[in-house]
């Protein structure tokens, strides 16, 4: 029983006696070399039809040198590369909190539709009248967004969040540039994730950070203080980084406009209020959307995703080609800047038109949810977090605790104090529960953060066994039983690794093995 | 609805246990006036049934590449993907996974991404790889920022041959950064004069090979001429599948590598998600964008990977990060990834020389065809031809008899002037019959 009277956890004996086996495995967990050890050049798995003898046209240019480049057969391909994924954790196998990250169900149905032909095997180069569905599929998405951000356009083509904000910090930049003025200074506060500051640097701006107040949001007053003829554009996270709605945004909208800078929002928290709000009626200017994490298309191991950004009436005319048209004869693709439709086009994101793959699951799953649906998970998704701190704050430290969380529950480490232990061995632990942590010293504003996301997807059952393997983490770390998290993981397929090591002499790359003769020289 | 667990009954419970009377008492930070202002015009929940007959319209208003005889590339290419990919990318454990913060569980992306670095090292013959940018284009844009933190210049010399969404990709970027662009104007024939425009501020030559028209470029001579002014070469391609036929770049002096992947594993999808793949010399790799795995030991002395030089990212360094990049293009990477070890040097070998001998023949094929002139001497599986009267004419009028012939280059660059020509692509997809419609049809269109 653990000492809340649940049912028996693992004791934490680590396989002591457990025999050695003789090929590293244990069981169903098995170990695996790298492709480069396995393969062979002479081995393919894919037949294809010899050319015919020909006179090859290359110019001289032929490679000569061998690529040393592995082949596996189809099965072995097949076996190598399962047994890899049964090395990760994914929103499949369980609770995924990862704290600004939106770790949502991902429907299968929204992967059958991205795979249809007439989606999957369409070149981005087709004449128009042949992507009819395709271009659909664009407005379609972008009546979406709209109705859901009360905003005036989209530019559709950013290929993630940090792109998005790429896009829109330009359309910024473009918008002062038509008004004839350079500014200098962009307002990012210190809780914002990092990629607000890295792209505003990007394009040559100079980041000035304002502080939050001490309920974890941003004061008008620090806003203004900081506001001159030289500031381009404040960039607020909103819901913020630490899980709270920025309740002075309209005013701090306002503040923003009337030094005659523009308002960006980064929107990877939009997931707590989807027709709860809609930021058009907030003064926001510019908001991207990460698809992967509101709009449910998968991670992947760290992408691709999609970043569309919606756009104020002020910064539309800016948006980037290709822009989507419709006339007449049907949709079509303004390409080129100065084209109508795209007459002052900040320029150009990336070659073609966006991610199309992305749009199809991201539209799947908001016809899927409709207006009702999308809400109820919104809600759903802020009742989970605010439950979640709700069952734990006594045990853990909630930073910011007099206000309601949005979608995300915030801890700092103040609760491990006198233990010896920190917040990565907390989530080191939370491994060996069967979990993937949560975010971990992020924001940075808070002091060993653990911010935890549980979104729409957990039954109360599972919430309920969360809370109760936190609530146990707890009681043990400050029973002292520190050897259940320094060792941390037990039980993954790798115990902590070595980053100073990695960082230190970066091997990067495969290099084959110098032979046993030079080796011993 | 069907995605959420939750019943009234728990929500009832969960809102006592938190001691709130409602659901919007959770909102009260969100301005009264504008809470729950309605989402007027858009639909109620529906069935998985119903959305796929919305989607299914939608997609069958779409003329699938698989379907016609199909020449288009110019950035994107219709390659034979192996069934065992599009299976294996979607395993759970890949496909919903995040980025490998917490290695221990993560071991599977961790490793799949050493293997994808160096088989894009090996293909390109540069000693390091990333783990994959959005796209080649973004990729390119990347690279030039790289060589002006390197050389400490700041002006960029772009070849008239590079594709015009990448020579428009990089532009945009220097624009808004305040950085200089010397961008060559376009060369059909193949004949540009790159030399000529570097010079003692010059940080890097970007240069495409295979170029948008489809000539080999040699990059040996323009690699020396960067090298002796400081600047560093950098090249780009399109078509990865001609580096297992074509001499890699960094055999001839590439300093930053940059190209679209999506050829290897990756469908058309209109467009993305692609793969951007971006190498250099392990010297320049603290400069380097982007996410990189390592090597290294756990705490039982196995082997086992991590992300690392994480120091060069946004999360770490923000304002002063060598990029912006978060999420990266990691199942696309995937793709490569399995498709390239299905096929090995053996397989792509064989896959890169029948591209080449399909365009071999498909290029004999059109220059017959009376009042076409193909441009091109040497070329991989893209070439150019000339056609008399407006390209993009030419094309619909392919399209309306069922052939979808390639990309009229004023499609691309509208303000070049050069209306009469079509970048056409030839692939192992391409049958005889294939090529002879093609033929047969530009003839009518042409009569
Ligand atoms: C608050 C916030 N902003 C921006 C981003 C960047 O988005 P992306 O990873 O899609 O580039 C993230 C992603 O983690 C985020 O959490």
């Amino acid at each position: 029983m653990n000492r809340e009277g649940r049912g028996a956890t693992t004791p934490i004996t680590i396989g002591a006696g457990a025999p050695q086996t003789f090929t590293g495995n244990r069981a169903l967990d098995l170990e695996e070399g790298l492709l480069f050890e396995i393969g062979r050049a002479e081995v393919t798995g894919v037949d294809i039809e010899e050319a015919a003898d020909f006179a090859p046209r290359l110019g001289g240019h032929a490679r000569t040198a061998a690529l040393e480049l592995p082949g596996l057969s189809e099965p072995e391909a097949m076996r190598h590369y399962v047994r890899l994924s049964r090395m990760n954790y994914g929103i499949d196998s369980g609770l995924f909190p990862l704290g600004s990250c939106t770790m949502k169900h991902n429907p299968r149905l929204n992967e059958k539709m991205a795979r249809l032909p007439g989606f999957a095997d369409v070149h981005p180069l087709q004449p128009v009248s042949t992507v009819q569905g395709a271009l659909g599929v664009i407005a379609e998405l972008s009546r979406w967004l709209l109705s859901l951000t009360g905003m005036t356009a989209v530019a559709f083509t950013p290929k993630a969040g940090a792109h998005g904000e790429l896009c829109g910090m330009m359309a910024i930049k473009a918008a002062h540039m038509a008004n004839g003025q350079t500014r200098h200074i962009v307002l990012v506060p210190e809780s914002a994730h990092g990629t607000n500051p890295a792209t505003a640097a990007l394009i040559g701006y100079e980041v000035k950070s304002i502080p939050a107040r001490a309920d974890g949001t941003v004061d008008v007053a620090a806003v203004k203080a900081a506001l001159s003829p030289d500031v381009a554009a404040l960039m607020l996270t909103n819901p913020n980084t630490c899980g709270l709605f920025e309740r002075d945004v309209v005013e701090i909208a306002a503040a923003v406009h009337a030094a005659g800078a523009y308002f960006y929002a980064d929107g990877a928290n939009f997931n707590a209020i989807l027709g709860k709000v809609k930021v058009g009626e907030l003064g926001v200017d510019a908001m991207h959307i990460n698809l992967h994490k509101t709009f449910s298309t998968p991670h992947g191991g760290g992408g691709p995703g999609a970043g569309p950004v919606v756009l104020s009436a002020a910064l539309a005319p800016f948006a980037p080609v290709p822009a989507l048209v419709a006339d007449g004869a049907g949709l079509r693709l303004a390409e080129d800047e100065g084209q109508s439709g795209a007459a002052q086009a900040l320029g150009r994101m990336s070659a073609f038109h966006g991610q199309m793959g992305m749009f199809v699951r991201a539209l799947s799953w908001m016809l899927s949810h409709g207006a009702d649906g999308m809400q109820q998970a919104s809600e759903d998704a802020v009742l989970s977090a605010n439950y979640i701190r709700a069952c734990l704050r006594d045990v853990m430290s909630v930073p910011f605790g007099e206000r309601p969380a949005m979608h995300e529950a915030l801890f700092d480490d103040a609760w491990l104090e006198g233990t010896g232990l920190s917040t990565l061995d907390i989530a080191k632990a939370l491994i060996d529960e069967g979990y993937h942590p949560m975010t971990v010293y992020f924001p940075l504003v808070v002091h060993g953060a653990m911010l935890i996301e549980p979104t729409e997807s957990e039954s109360k059952a599972s919430l309920d066994l969360f809370i109760g393997a936190l609530r146990d983490l707890a009681f043990a770390a400050k029973a002292g039983e520190t050897e259940r998290f320094l060792g941390a993981p037990h039980y993954a397929p790798r115990r902590r690794l070595d980053e100073t090591r990695a960082a230190r002499a970066p091997v990067l790359r495969w290099t084959r093995p110098a032979p046993l003769s030079e080796a011993a020289e | 609805m069907r995605y959420l667990p939750l019943t009234p009954e728990d929500r009832t419970e969960m809102l006592a246990r938190i001691g709130a009377p409602s659901v919007d008492a959770l909102f009260a930070d969100i301005p009264a006036a504008k809470l729950n202002p309605g989402l007027d015009g858009l639909p109620g929940h529906q069935s998985e049934l119903s959305v796929e007959r919305t989607l299914g319209r939608l997609a069958a208003r779409n003329v699938p590449a698989g379907s016609v005889p199909f020449f288009v590339g110019a950035g994107a290419y219709r390659h034979h993907v192996p069934a065992t990919v599009d299976h294996l990318i979607q395993r759970s454990e890949f496909l919903t996974s995040y980025t490998p913060y917490q290695p221990e569980i993560a071991q599977g992306t961790l490793q799949y991404l050493f293997e994808f670095q160096t088989q894009v090292a090996l293909l390109t013959g540069m000693e390091v790889a990333n783990a994959s940018m959005y796209d080649g284009s973004t990729a390119a844009g990347e690279a030039v920022l790289m060589a002006h933190r390197v050389t400490k210049r700041r002006k960029a010399v772009i070849a008239g041959n590079v594709h015009p969404h990448y020579r428009e990709t990089i532009a945009t970027l220097s624009r808004y950064a305040d950085d200089g662009v010397t961008a060559l104007p376009p060369a059909p024939n193949g004949a540009e004069d790159i030399l000529a425009a570097i010079d003692g501020e010059t940080s890097c030559v970007v240069v495409q090979s295979p170029d948008v028209f489809g000539h080999i470029v040699d990059l040996k001579p323009i690699a020396e001429k960067a090298h002796a002014a400081g600047a560093l070469l950098i090249a780009v391609f399109t078509e990865v599948v001609s580096l297992g036929l074509i001499e890699p770049p960094g055999a001839q002096g590439a300093d930053i590598v940059v190209g679209e992947g999506q050829s290897i594993g990756n469908p058309l999808t209109f467009g993305g998600p692609y793969v951007g793949l971006f190498c250099t010399r392990q010297k320049y790799v603290r400069q380097m964008p982007g996410r990189l795995a390592g090597e290294t030991v756990d705490a039982d002395g196995k082997r086992g990977f991590v992300l690392t030089l994480s120091t060069r990212e946004q999360h770490i360094r923000r304002e002063k990060a060598t990029s912006n990049i978060c999420t990266n293009s990691g199942l696309c990477a995937l793709a490569f990834t399995i498709h390239l070890s299905l096929l090995g040097e053996t397989g792509l070998r064989k896959l890169a020389r029948l591209n080449h001998a399909n365009a071999c023949k498909l290029a004999d094929a059109l220059a017959a065809v009376p009042g076409v002139k193909v441009l091109n001497g040497a070329f991989f599986n893209e070439f150019t031809i000339r056609v008399p009267g407006k390209a993009a004419d030419v094309i619909e009028k392919l399209a309306a008899k069922g052939v979808l012939g390639g990309v009229p280059y004023s499609r691309l660059a509208p303000k070049a002037g050069l209306d009469d020509l079509i970048l056409v692509a030839a692939t192992e997809i391409n049958t005889d019959e294939d090529r002879a419609a093609y033929a047969a049809a530009l003839k009518e269109v042409l009569a």
